[in-house]
């Protein structure tokens, strides 16, 4: 790792002043991060931990009945704390192992919007809002691409609210040896549709499969989606599986999703 | 640099620290304790968790400076002060949970983080709670079958396969 000062701010306003240092770099629970830094990947003059700022800790409901996360909050918290959203437990509950989720954090995952990271997928699956220390971001205008979101340069995600579905479930296809998954589908069924979000597949990242969302809006059954398939040309294609294999997980994912969810 | 103040194991621990020192180093090179180890420095094995402020953590993929003023236990303060090992480590030793030993120090942090959450684990939860933790002499059964038998249940039908 190549040296950099350290700043442990306590609030959201003296973490977006330290922000504002040249080459500064926020990291939450490190869990990606600090990897990366190691393989100097990255190069900040400045990181600016997350960690210590209690305003962005916790999990709680709000008067609308969305569940709140703050951006601090960790894997392991969320999923021992977000008991009215069980779907959303249990994804928090299966990522990495039991001392990366007593690291990482919700914000830092969607922050960094890796192609095959977990939490994506539950937020763009449920609809949930990113707030920042700016603004509010709809899901469906944050994730941009891989690695690729919303966010300006110094802008932190403080807080998601997910709004609550009838029914939902988390479907992980897990690589073993990263603990990421290779192919993972989030299914949420609201009063006005359904929602179906993918994760692991797309070189561009985390993506709705709206042909299925259509499909399932009118028949909530893992049969709704015989028939259906993806191309596997602009899938992720590596040594542990070929953009076609991933294609073809995407639509098992999404029926085992479905079958646990109804 | 940024001078450190931590309790490790119970006793007062301070040192000087650059900003990219991470915890185990800052255990391991600051404090001479070397019980914890450095697998693979990746996150993926397991052989450096440590506890701070009573969670299981990879001390690789943490930084020095973020345990400041935290309360860090290693496997050095596992065993009682005269060296009679704690019941998780004599489980170990009784049922040959560790070959090499390097992955140890982390099994052992893991298996005491589990069992205070779980005190009557299934053979099903903890090899799910030893998802982070390798050991490449592939150990695993003796390792279970030593975290169940210091949880305090029965292991005789728990063959060694």
């Amino acid at each position: 790792m190549y040296n950099f000062d350290v700043e442990m701010p306590t609030s959201i306003a003296d973490a977006v002043k330290a922000l504002g240092r040249e080459e500064a770099q926020p990291m939450s629970g490190g869990q990606t991060l600090i990897p990366t830094l190691k393989a100097r990947l990255a190069a900040p003059s400045v990181l600016v931990s997350l960690h210590s700022i209690p305003e962005m800790k916790g999990v709680c409901k709000n008067d609308a009945g969305d569940i709140c996360i703050g951006g601090a909050t960790t894997h392991a918290t969320v999923a021992a704390e977000a008991v009215d959203y069980p779907a959303l437990a249990s994804l928090a509950a299966r990522i990495g192992d039991p001392a990366v989720r007593n690291r990482g954090t919700i914000g830092g995952s969607v922050a960094n919007n890796d192609p095959s990271a977990c939490y994506p997928a539950g937020v763009l699956g449920s609809g949930a809002t990113i707030v920042t220390n700016n603004r509010e971001i709809a899901a469906d205008d944050y994730f941009l691409g891989m690695f690729e979101t919303a966010l300006e340069e110094g802008e932190i995600v403080t807080e998601v609210k997910f709004p609550i579905p009838e029914v939902a479930h988390y479907e992980k296809h897990l690589q073993p040896a990263s603990r990421f998954p290779l192919v993972a589908v989030f299914v949420a069924k609201f009063a006005d549709g359904v929602r179906v979000a993918i994760t692991g597949a797309s070189e561009n990242g985390v993506f709705r499969w709206t042909e299925a969302e259509n499909a399932l809006s009118g028949n909530f059954s893992a049969s709704a989606l015989d028939g259906l398939s993806l191309s596997g040309d602009k899938m992720i294609s590596d040594l542990h599986g070929s953009g076609k294999y991933r294609a073809h997980l995407c639509g098992v994912m999404a029926k085992r999703a479905v079958a646990a969810a109804s | 640099m940024t001078q450190l103040k931590m309790t490790v194991n119970g006793k007062a621990a301070s040192g000087e620290v650059e900003g990219r020192t991470l915890l185990v180093q800052f255990l391991r090179e600051n404090l001479g304790m070397t019980g914890t180890h450095v697998g693979c420095d990746t996150s993926q094995c397991g052989a450096c968790v440590v506890h701070v402020n009573g969670e299981a953590v990879k001390s690789c993929t943490m930084l020095a400076v973020e345990a400041n003023g935290a309360e860090v236990a290693t496997i050095e303060g596992q065993a009682a002060p005269d060296g009679t090992l704690n019941t998780i480590q004599q489980a170990f030793q009784d049922h040959h949970g560790l070959q090499c030993g390097f992955c140890t120090p982390g099994m052992v942090m893991s298996a005491a983080a589990l069992l205070k959450d779980n005190p009557k684990p299934t053979v099903d939860d903890v090899r799910h709670y030893l998802d982070g933790n390798i050991c490449r002499c592939t150990g695993y059964h003796n390792i279970v079958k030593a975290i169940m038998a210091a949880s305090g249940q029965d292991v005789s039908a728990i063959a060694a396969e």
